[in-house]
């Protein structure tokens, strides 16, 4: 049984972690879907004899009795009616609104309390809540998950340069992160925030910019230590280049901090991201996000169910992320795995 | 289970048969280990032993790596972590008679370290980085006799003069790194013997000395032991050790004593078969020798070798030059087809430097040439060169890829030497070596459902072997592997650094004897680099002795070990016993 399957057995050992991941990933698999779970489009519509599939197409409202030209608004009562009509349905997703679907029926004024229509509410705009928080959930993982995977890509190179030949490369590679590590991260992306239009992509290269130092540190000393072992030596002696070796013996063996940390450094994009939005400084306006409702709670402080409902989906996601993280991090313990 | 049955059958005929009964018998022993069992998480690794130490007995207690011997003697102080402990520890202390096992752990605490001291293998690790050898033996007397600080310093000062360091007053204010390995060793036996111990564990308290030092730590223990008139407990693998030191010994294997008497007695007429193995452990030289063909030239020469390490200049002048240290310097020497030159020295001599430069793995200054043609960094970029001489490695743990599996392992040289060899090939060749290590065989357990079309000449199942991972094997089958690897792609010299000094004394006669059959079957090479003259004796065609950097001396085997000349030889050889 090869090192990495022993580490599997005992991560699903380890209860806690093992279902954190598995409800991570069916939260984060529901999301992938959440046009067909939280939309304002039906799934699929019938109407005098016709079939038609508005969540894919957009489909002009005088095609169902309305008198414009315009899109469908399907939450309108007078479309609903004319679909309850004996012959025509429509089938509406578990929940009929999209994250940007302002809902101009609400009985309350905005932001209106959990009812039986808006779950949780809606926000100060309208926007029900639920929506919201599914789609921004979906977009703080998946933009950590990019920044993650970039983070560690770059770590590894860069920490594997550094570690591998040491000397002279090491020291300045060290000097130049100690330069850059002292740049004052928040301030530059006020800076570039205020420069440029906010953007997803434009935080992405941001964050990355200044992520990898972290882990490139632990990657570097891994290869430190790893590359004077004796099979280091004997992969030369039997004469691979410097990349075959770091390819085949050093890299495989310097990986352990690499996947111990990935859930800690998931829940920390995560926890930037939704710190930037909080600010104002993240994405765009009208983009879904956790960070974004939060700072809508504290503006409407008696609209509980705004605040709650966020702060509670975001303990939750970073609660899993460290469950899965503690399970991992005794998984690849070594002193553990001699047991 | 049934082995465990014979075992214990056996060990009760052992204890039945009449043992030397001395005056001894009659006085109440200082400690009486009753069915002492240890688990680990319900697996029991010590199964209810009973041996017992008198007052100011020697006993050894010797055995194999894993065999038990080590917990044994941490469990008597219960200093094991998460271990179940079972039977009972009668120790005669100043108190009367106390079950060292279920004594509450405030009361343990007063006997460790006054009535049962400990001294350990490795003293580096055992003394505090950050206190001072004096404060830290001068700790142990303010805790246990509860002395004033500057007695206690001054107690601390003469111990260490009993301990035969020099200057003692000066080394009381040294730090762990700024003594020797001897020093320290002096000064943890110091520690241990603060408050005049009873009992003294001494867990192989000289493997991590040099050779020439161990006699002389040996020899302090017994003066010592027969001054204060303590008993010894000494853990140790090294039987050379026990015949020169203990009165009685234990042999322990898998976690049960299969033999205990008189040293004499068991060294003579060992009664167990293990303890037979053990003894009979001595590497030996076999007898078919192969005389060196003349007409082959020499697989490697050296003239004026000289190699150095760059280290850094204190100040500013270290920002623009290197300073060096020189581990190797002039060393001339040449090793012919086919015979054997043994390396021997103390760690810091530069022989493992100079196992490395034969590498050509090391930048050197002076003539190096492998097979006729110069040697070192650059030429080892000649993949046809570079084949010429392969290595075997001293820690068969860190010397393999955890993560490679053992076809990966093995086929890796023909990876590089022989690209085009198609894969179904390649794997033969893999088995091949692997069958000429004595691994073709299976492994014990093999894992793995057997596939069609891959089936070793007998029949066996061998796919297993070649999918696993360097974990799931024992010591010497790594130094097997590590062989192996190093024999594929067919090199004429193979350097040897420490091949054997990891392993068990049992397993390393086999690897010698492995490595003396290719030689024989190949007319392999070797360069021999050890600090053990018995792995030496038993290998070795020429020898060269280094200290600090130089060749001392050298010459064929039988003028080096049986007239050695310089005084450092003269030392190596009279400690080997």
């Amino acid at each position: 049984m090869s090192p990495s399957q022993r580490a599997w057995l005992r991560f699903r050992r380890n209860r806690l972690g093992y279902w954190s991941l598995l409800i991570f990933c069916t939260l984060f698999v529901l999301s992938l879907g959440a046009e067909l779970i939280s939309n304002d489009k039906p799934l699929i519509a019938r109407y005098n004899g016709q079939w038609y599939v508005p969540i894919l197409k957009s489909v002009p409202e005088t095609t169902f009795g309305g008198d414009f030209q315009t899109p469908t608004d399907y939450l309108d009562p007078f479309i609903q009616q004319q679909f309850a009509k004996p012959g025509n349905f429509a089938l509406y997703p578990l929940n009929p609104y999209h994250h940007s679907t302002l809902n101009y029926f609400a009985k309350e004024p905005n932001p209106s309390g959990p009812s039986t229509e808006n779950w949780l509410g809606t926000d100060d705009r309208g926007r029900d809540v639920v929506a919201r928080l599914l789609y921004g959930f979906r977009i703080s993982v998946l933009f950590a998950l990019v920044l993650t995977v970039i983070g560690v890509v770059l770590g590894i190179i860069t920490g594997a340069v550094q570690g591998f030949f040491g000397g002279k490369t090491d020291l300045l590679f060290q000097r130049f992160i100690e330069i850059w590590g002292s740049m004052p991260e928040l301030y530059l992306l006020i800076i570039f925030a205020a420069v440029f239009d906010p953007s997803i992509g434009l935080l992405l290269a941001l964050l990355s910019l200044f992520g990898w130092m972290g882990l490139s540190d632990y990657v570097r000393a891994e290869f430190l230590r790893n590359r004077q072992l004796d099979y280091v030596r004997a992969a030369r002696a039997l004469g691979l280049s410097n990349w075959q070796i770091i390819w085949r013996h050093v890299l495989p063996n310097s990986l352990t901090p690499v996947v111990t940390f990935l859930p800690f450094r998931m829940s920390a994009a995560i926890l930037a991201l939704t710190s930037l939005d909080f600010l104002g400084l993240g994405v765009p306006p009208g983009t879904p996000s956790l960070g974004e409702l939060l700072a809508q709670g504290k503006n409407n402080i008696d609209a509980w169910w705004i605040s709650l409902s966020t702060f509670a989906v975001l303990v939750s996601t970073l609660l899993l992320l460290t469950f899965m993280g503690d399970a991992l991090r005794d998984a690849l313990d070594p002193r553990k795995a001699e047991k | 289970m049934s082995v465990k049955q014979s075992l214990r059958s056996e060990l009760v005929e052992d204890l039945a048969s009449p043992s030397t009964g001395s005056g001894q018998a009659v006085h109440t022993p200082l400690l009486d280990v009753k069915n002492l069992s240890v688990s680990f998480g319900g697996k029991e690794v010590v199964h209810g032993i009973d041996f017992t130490i008198q007052p100011g007995e020697k006993l050894a207690l010797v055995g194999e790596s894993g065999s038990g011997k080590t917990v044994t003697a941490l469990s008597l102080l219960r200093l094991v972590m998460d271990a179940d402990l079972s039977g009972r520890s009668l120790f005669r202390g100043s108190r009367g008679q106390i079950d060292l096992l279920t004594l509450p752990e405030r009361e343990l605490r007063a006997i460790r370290g006054q009535d049962i001291a400990m001294i350990f293998q490795e003293p580096m690790t055992a003394l505090n980085p950050l206190f001072t050898v004096g404060e830290q033996i001068a700790e142990v007397l303010e805790l246990k006799l509860g002395l004033g600080a500057r007695e206690s310093m001054q107690a601390a000062i003469q111990l260490l003069a009993e301990t035969g360091i020099p200057e003692p007053e000066r080394r009381v204010k040294a730090f762990a790194h700024q003594l020797s390995g001897g020093q320290r060793q002096r000064a943890m036996i110091a520690m241990a013997l603060a408050c005049q111990p009873k009992l003294l564990l001494a867990d192989e308290p000289t493997t991590a000395l040099d050779v020439s030092l161990r006699g002389q730590i040996l020899d302090l223990l017994d003066g010592l032991q027969r001054k204060n008139g303590m008993a010894v407990l000494m853990i140790t693998h090294d039987l050379n050790l026990v015949r020169r030191f203990a009165d009685r010994v234990l042999v322990m294997e898998n976690g049960y004593i299969v033999e205990q008497g008189p040293v004499s007695d068991v060294f003579e007429r060992p009664q167990h078969s293990y303890t037979r193995r053990l003894i009979d452990s001595k590497p030996a030289r076999d007898n078919a020798e192969i005389l060196s063909d003349p007409t082959r030239p020499p697989v490697m020469q050296a003239r004026a070798l000289r190699v150095t390490y760059p280290v850094p200049l204190p100040g500013l002048r270290g920002w623009f030059k290197k300073g060096e240290f020189v581990a190797v310097t002039g060393a001339d020497f040449s090793i012919p087809a086919g015979r054997t030159l043994g390396v021997v020295g103390e760690s810091g001599s530069g022989k493992s430097t100079l196992a490395l430069a034969a590498l050509g793995l090391l930048p050197h200054q002076g003539e190096l040439q492998a097979a006729g043609k110069a040697w070192g960094p650059d030429a080892a970029r000649n993949k046809a060169i570079r084949r010429v001489v392969q290595v075997v490695f001293q820690d068969p743990f860190s010397s393999l890829s955890p993560r490679l599996t053992v076809e990966e392992i093995v086929g890796e040289g023909l990876l590089v030497h022989e690209p085009d060899l198609p894969a179904p090939e390649r794997r033969q060749r893999v088995l091949q070596a692997l069958a000429e290590v004595g691994m073709g065989e299976p492994q014990g357990s093999v894992t793995g459902p057997p596939q069609d079309g891959m089936r070793s000449p007998g029949g066996q199942d061998v796919v297993g072997l070649l999918q696993r991972y360097p974990h799931e094997f024992s010591g010497g089958q790594r130094q097997r592997l590590a062989i192996a690897r190093a024999l594929i792609i067919r090199p004429e010299l193979l350097v040897l650094d420490e091949p054997t000094s990891a392993l068990d004394v049992t397993i390393q006669k086999q690897v010698l004897q492995l490595l003396q059959r290719l030689q024989r079957e190949r007319g392999l090479s070797y360069l021999l680099i050890t600090h053990d003259v018995d792995v030496i004796r038993a290998m070795a065609h020429e020898v060269i002795v280094m200290k600090d950097g130089e060749i001392v001396e050298s010459g064929p085997i039988y003028k080096i070990l049986d007239a050695p000349e310089h005084p450092y030889t003269r030392t190596l050889v009279a400690n080997a016993g």
